[in-house]
């Protein structure tokens, strides 16, 4: 008996000694783009948009950049997406930022996306960070990688380098994570339509989101004088 | 004896691998180590990694303490005669199991992606539900030797 005990005792030891090299292992942060802004500031800014600012639906999406169901969307039902709702006019796309704590580098990726931004390259980038998404399983630091990406993508190195180092948008991107959880966002992607938070059993694709905006405005064409409108 | 000794050792590891998966979702080191193929990243940040409002993990870290404590306490010779401690362990451990048969529709039908810490804990608590089932099948009094 008390030799198990002693079993007991050395498996937990062992144990714990493993679960801290594994968190441990994770490493540190890179950049003050990485980690969350001392102070929070409302800028005015709520996230870039596609589509006609005249759509009748406006899908809001919170996302992570280093989370694999994100880029998934991104590559493979956003493209459909976009051909058969933005392009044809009914529906504006938001992206939010909603960098998961668990992830070491999403705030660093929606930074360098930011920056990107303010060189009106938002979408390029974002196209380069989730088509090449193999930097989110390495667990190495991707600063060199989004450099090379934001080059892929246009981006002028030299202001792209100057906002990372300051952290330019880190406000920004902490401002929209707070809105998230004012919305009670709980994991990425998460998706909104005029506000209203949508609920998937799965992963939603475009025949999804079209029975969504078909409903929205067949349910505000009912409605004499009303209109379905955006709330952002 | 054999078998609540064996109950409390798998319910010891399954705790730590909980562990991990719970202090990981709390932001705690960085990537999970997952191999290359990033199931336990798609797992972990999807909308289904969170039950009622926290980490699916942390119901993981609950049960396998329950466990382990139960079966430390079945442990005791005053304890080692009554088969209500097996009764208990049987039942924890069926909760466990179905959990685990829930969540792991949702990593194959819903999420469509395999975390190995899942499917290390899901063989975990199968494994002690199986010692459990075998511990009732003894008789009352000739259980514990």
């Amino acid at each position: 008996m008390n030799r198990f005990y002693v079993v007991v005792g050395v498996v937990a030891v062992v144990l714990a000694v493993a679960v801290f090299a594994l968190l441990k292992s994770g490493g540190g942060a890179s950049a003050a783009a990485a980690g969350p802004p001392p102070t929070v500031v409302d800028d005015g800014f709520r996230g870039y948009t596609l589509g006609s600012e005249t759509a009748p639906v406006e899908i809001t999406e919170y996302l992570d950049y280093e989370c694999p169901v994100c880029a998934t969307f991104a590559t493979i039902q956003m493209p459909t997406i976009k051909e058969q709702l933005i392009n044809t006019g009914r529906v504006r796309w938001r992206f939010r930022d909603y960098p998961l704590p668990i992830h070491k580098y999403s705030r660093f990726a929606a930074h360098a996306v930011q920056c990107a931004g303010a060189q009106g390259k938002f979408f390029q980038m974002q196209d380069q960070l989730f088509y090449h998404h193999q930097w989110a399983q390495t667990g190495k630091d991707p600063a060199s990688l989004f450099r090379d990406l934001a080059r892929a993508a246009g981006v002028d190195l030299n202001a792209y380098d100057s906002c990372m180092e300051k952290g330019q948008f880190a406000a920004r991107i902490e401002f929209s994570r707070q809105e998230g959880d004012q919305k009670l966002v709980d994991g990425t992607p998460t998706f909104f339509a005029n506000g209203t938070k949508l609920t998937f059993r799965r992963l939603p694709g475009s025949d999804d989101f079209k029975a969504v905006v078909d409903s929205m405005i067949a349910h505000a064409s009912r409605r004499p004088g009303r209109q379905a409108s955006a709330t952002h | 004896m054999r078998y609540r000794q064996a109950i409390a050792l798998l319910a010891l590891v399954g705790l730590f691998v909980a562990l991990y998966l719970w202090l990981h979702a709390l932001g705690f080191g960085g990537a999970i180590k997952c191999g290359a193929s990033g199931g336990c990243e798609t797992v972990q940040t999807s909308p289904w990694a969170v039950f009622l409002g926290l980490p699916v993990a942390f119901y993981g870290v609950v049960g396998y303490l329950a466990i382990l404590i139960v079966a430390l306490m079945a442990l005791r010779p005053a304890a080692l005669t009554q088969k209500n401690w097996s009764v208990t362990l049987l039942g924890l451990a069926t909760v466990g199991v179905l959990f685990t048969g829930y969540l792991t529709y949702l990593e194959l039908f819903v999420i469509h992606a395999i975390c190995r810490w899942c499917v290390g804990s899901a063989v975990i608590i199968t494994a002690i539900w199986v010692v459990a089932v075998m511990a009732m099948r003894r008789k009352e009094g000739m259980t514990e030797r």
